[in-house]
């Protein structure tokens, strides 16, 4: 199926209310979803047997300051059954500290555990319902956000140390 | 003059200093650890091209406790930190650092939260090779410095104390 079949198909099964805007970039088309129904939309773009998208190919994060909703979400996937990809996104919005969540989809797809986890460390994003809602890449005692675009690159002193003290610089 | 004349080339005459120093120099071996793409000079140095055996240093230690150079090839990034400083902890006396390519040395291109800005900031540097990544020829460069270095110390009378605490830990 191209492109613009599969957001209409995705549109006439769940209506305007969940899938929200399409944008055509360069004959791609990503389509918004509702974050509240993005576990409803990724098991139907999964079994749905005309769309087949068994695989994903990468969860993961866009942070829009200051706008709001500040976060996105994104998915890309991938039929292996019949060759054709797609791409939807999700807005999280953070009205206050530890306040953007969304569903996690490793019940679907198992890939999705990493990228969740490394998308919710550099965010500060909440995947509900995480198998395993550990950091991924960075040390397991920083609180930080590193790919926030209000988090100074340099990282500071108290939120990125070279190393914590004994008690803090575990598993070695 | 002097007892060479009356012992010929059967016995050769120095000081126990300098004797020390030659022989640690002369069989100094190194850590086998990499971190980054400083690393592949690094192997490049150690095999037949450029054939690091030459220096008597082919023998790169998987143990630390074995090893008396520590060459810090490549980035360091704070989540590796850790595990440097715990294998230097592992070297045994006398022990020596070369700080190779810009990574290791400043942080090089990456400055950012993630890595260490310069292995010195942790540990005592005795050499440190520029270049991104330095060819092998400057890592055996850098390494006849250290060697020269290590000629120079005072092993007998003046011995180094690398066994600093690192600051935090």
């Amino acid at each position: 199926m191209n492109q613009e079949s599969i957001g209409e198909k995705l549109l006439a099964k769940f209506g305007p209310d969940v899938i929200r805007t399409a944008v055509t970039f360069r004959d791609q088309v990503a389509v918004t979803v509702a974050k509240e129904r993005i576990l409803d939309v990724c098991k139907f773009l999964k079994e749905d047997p005309e769309l087949a998208f068994n695989f994903l190919s990468f969860v993961a994060g866009v942070d829009r300051y200051p706008e709001t909703p500040r976060f996105e979400v994104v998915y890309q996937l991938y039929s292996l059954k019949r060759n054709h990809r797609f791409r939807i996104k999700a807005l999280v919005e953070e009205s206050e500290p530890g306040s953007a969540v969304i569903d996690s989809v490793a019940s679907i797809w198992p890939t999705a555990n990493w990228h969740e986890r490394e998308t919710a460390e550099m965010f500060g994003m909440t995947f509900r319902n995480h198998p395993d809602p550990r950091k991924l890449l960075l040390p397991e005692d920083w609180t930080c956000h590193p790919l926030r675009k209000d988090f100074p690159l340099y990282g500071t002193d108290e939120d990125t140390p070279d190393l914590r003290s004994k008690a803090g610089s575990q598993g070695i | 003059m002097g007892i060479e004349r009356h012992l010929n080339d059967t016995v050769h005459v120095t000081n126990l200093e300098w004797f020390v120093n030659w022989a640690r120099k002369s069989s100094m071996w190194p850590l086998g650890f990499g971190l980054a793409c400083c690393a592949l000079e690094m192997i490049a140095t150690f095999v037949s091209r450029y054939d690091l055996s030459r220096f008597g240093m082919e023998v790169a230690r998987p143990s630390p406790r074995h090893a008396d150079l520590m060459i810090v090839s490549g980035t360091a990034s704070k989540k590796m930190l850790p595990a440097i400083l715990r294998i230097y902890e592992q070297m045994a006396e006398p022990r020596w650092v070369i700080a190779m390519g810009a990574c290791a040395c400043t942080g090089g291109i990456y400055k950012n939260y993630a890595v260490v800005q310069g292995i010195d900031r942790w540990l005592p540097v005795d050499v440190y090779i520029p270049g991104c990544p330095p060819r092998p020829e400057s890592l055996l460069d850098g390494i006849l410095q250290l060697h020269a270095k290590v000629m120079k110390e005072q092993s007998i009378h003046n011995p180094r104390v690398t066994n600093i605490k690192v600051a935090g830990r």
